[in-house]
């Protein structure tokens, strides 16, 4: 097998320790034999695998290998495609999310999730981030003035948009929208922040601060994110996951899956000989 | 510089004459329609404005003043003649508002509910179910509404408040017109609805929004310029029903916010005028044209301004 040089592995973002201990952290989130289908195309094949928590874990492979749809079974968005199946099981923090009875509803505050387009609601800056606490019920408009700062400041965004709260969020720049539903998401207070390639549509100055922001949120959110950027994926994670057509290949911590990776089809992927 | 001379397999080609010719038949179809307006109008105008020849104009005998501020409206020949069009005034828009306080909450309700929360096998099922509906003659809503409706579900409900209620009444009329344009709202709602990127419902979905919250926080509001030009548009399409509610509403001319007597609306007098014996160039025949051109003014301004509203506050999504 030809070795991989590890200098070419550029280094982490701040906050992110690439060679992390596993079993020090506990379990956020632990997929069990899972099996999913579009009507009769199966797309997962028994995907096992467990997220630490307060940790980054890069969901990786190329198009169509599954990654982003298993992504979305972690806050069940397939439940909206009509005609999908999934079968297995998965804990988020110990509750199999799969049970019928888990109103999904809670589940979405609990997990979050931030999408590859930035989908900023035709609404101000304001009510893009207070949506959220407002459809859980919250009215007290120091409440949410409150939050609506803490979540724009946690996201990296609060000085660059504190004068103009009331002004339509669409006029903002692209990476500016994304970093706002950073800040939309973490206003629910989730636990576990889910980021479908949230930097694949952003100029390089825009990825590298949400990159940043990865390494500072991490602190206190489990992420799990999907790239297609191979550099992004060594940079921001603690662990990564390869998957090649719907199979979860190899696991492991993101400074042995780019250096020293147990399978050969992980190798030849993340050095650039297919995918 | 000389001409070139083209061969001839460049120049006269058999497909050419054939789309010069199709085109031609395309651009009368066309045509027509923006003629048959400009008649409409011009027929309008020279029977109500001015007429040329031996014909007087109705507003050559009535002033627009009377017409428009009269608080009668008696179209005979003679002295005892008035032409106030406001008692038809009254009959149309109370319909029209009826209508629309039935058919805005059932019309957007039900568009919401196809696009939001059915599944796809429903939503196949219900949208042909609304097209029939749409496709009812009015003369039967009209029958539904004198024999159904008033005496088996308006008259026992509203006995029981002790509250009477004529057999030619325009809330019957109302409510009637109003089922007849729910498909109108629910189909042109729908299809707004539906334009609202599906990336912004799983966004809000992504939030922890209920099927309620999405529809009514994001899925409305985004497509809100939509909703309102189609509202508009049946408005408008309540304002000119004619047979159903002059089988329902009556034929009696009286200025009343009544919608539990009768009153003759602006299509109900022409289509009542129009079958009766008096000359062509009397005055009762005249006035259907000043109430032709009152009634095209008002759903003329309706679709502009719902025309505008739509360009105008149209959300724009890349």
């Amino acid at each position: 097998m030809p070795a991989i040089n590890p200098s070419s592995v550029p280094p982490s973002v701040a906050g992110v320790d690439r060679n992390l201990d596993m079993s020090a952290h506990a379990a956020a989130i632990e997929a069990r034999g899972l099996d999913f289908y579009y009507g009769d195309h199966q797309v997962l094949f028994d995907v096992s695998l467990t997220v630490p928590e307060r940790s980054v874990t890069a969901l990786i492979g190329p198009s169509g290998c599954g990654k982003s749809t298993f992504l979305r079974t972690l806050n069940r968005m397939n439940d909206l495609i009509e005609g999908s199946v999934c079968r297995g099981e998965i804990l988020v923090e110990g509750q199999n999310i799969m049970d019928p009875a888990v109103d999904v509803v809670l589940l979405r505050k609990h997990v979050g999730m931030v999408f590859q387009k930035s989908t900023p609601f035709p609404k101000s800056i304001f009510d893009n981030v207070a949506y959220g606490p407002r459809v859980s019920g919250e009215r007290n408009r120091s409440v949410l003035a409150d939050l609506v700062e803490s979540c724009l400041k946690k996201a990296a965004l609060w000085d660059e948009v504190k004068d103009r709260l009331t002004k339509p969020a669409m006029a903002l720049s692209g990476g500016q929208q994304q970093r706002l539903c950073i800040a939309r998401t973490l206003a629910t207070n989730p636990r576990i922040i889910l980021m479908d390639e949230p930097a694949s549509a952003l100029d390089p100055a825009s990825t590298d601060r949400i990159e940043n922001l990865i390494g500072e949120l991490c602190a206190n959110y489990t992420i799990v994110i999907v790239t297609h950027n191979m550099q992004q994926a060594s940079r921001v994670s603690h662990q990564t996951a390869f998957f090649y057509k719907g199979v979860l290949v190899e696991t492991g911590p993101t400074l042995k899956i780019f250096t020293g990776p147990s399978e050969k089809r992980t190798e030849d992927y993340i050095t650039g000989r297919f995918g | 510089m000389p001409a070139v001379k083209l061969p001839k397999w460049a120049t006269q080609s058999v497909s050419r004459r054939h789309e010069k010719l199709i085109q031609a038949a395309l651009f009368l179809c066309a045509a027509l329609s923006v003629l048959t307006t400009a008649a409409i109008i011009l027929v309008l105008l020279t029977n109500a404005v001015y007429a040329p020849g031996a014909k007087t104009a109705f507003f050559e005998r009535v002033s627009l003043w009377e017409f428009l501020t009269g608080t009668h409206w008696k179209p005979v020949d003679g002295e005892s003649g008035r032409f106030g069009i406001l008692p038809l005034l009254c009959g149309t828009i109370m319909v029209a508002v009826i209508a629309s306080v039935v058919s805005v909450p059932a019309g957007l309700g039900a568009a919401i509910y196809m696009s939001e929360y059915a599944a796809s096998r429903e939503r196949e099922f219900l949208k042909p179910l609304l097209e029939i509906l749409a496709g009812i003659p009015s003369v039967v809503f009209g029958f539904f509404a004198l024999k159904f409706i008033t005496p088996w579900i308006l008259k026992p409900v509203l006995g029981l408040f002790g509250v009477n209620l004529q057999i030619f009444n325009t809330l019957s009329a109302g409510i009637v017109v109003g089922i007849m344009v729910t498909p109108l709202i629910a189909s042109l709602s729908e299809d707004v609805i539906r334009s609202v990127p599906r990336s912004l419902r799983e966004a809000a979905y992504a939030l922890g929004s209920t099927r309620f919250d999405v529809s009514v926080r994001i899925v409305v509001p985004a497509a809100l310029s939509g909703i309102l030009a189609a509202f508009l548009l049946a408005f408008s399409r309540a304002v000119g029903e004619t047979m159903a509610v002059t089988i329902a509403g009556g034929q009696q001319a009286i200025a009343t916010l009544n919608p539990l007597q009768g009153a003759q609306t602006m299509t109900g007098f022409m289509v009542h005028a129009s079958t009766g014996d008096s000359s062509a160039d009397s005055i009762s025949r005249m006035s259907i044209y000043a109430v032709g051109i009152a009634l095209f003014a008002i759903t003329l301004t309706i679709n502009i301004i719902s025309g505008w509203i739509l360009r105008r506050y149209r959300e724009v999504y890349q």
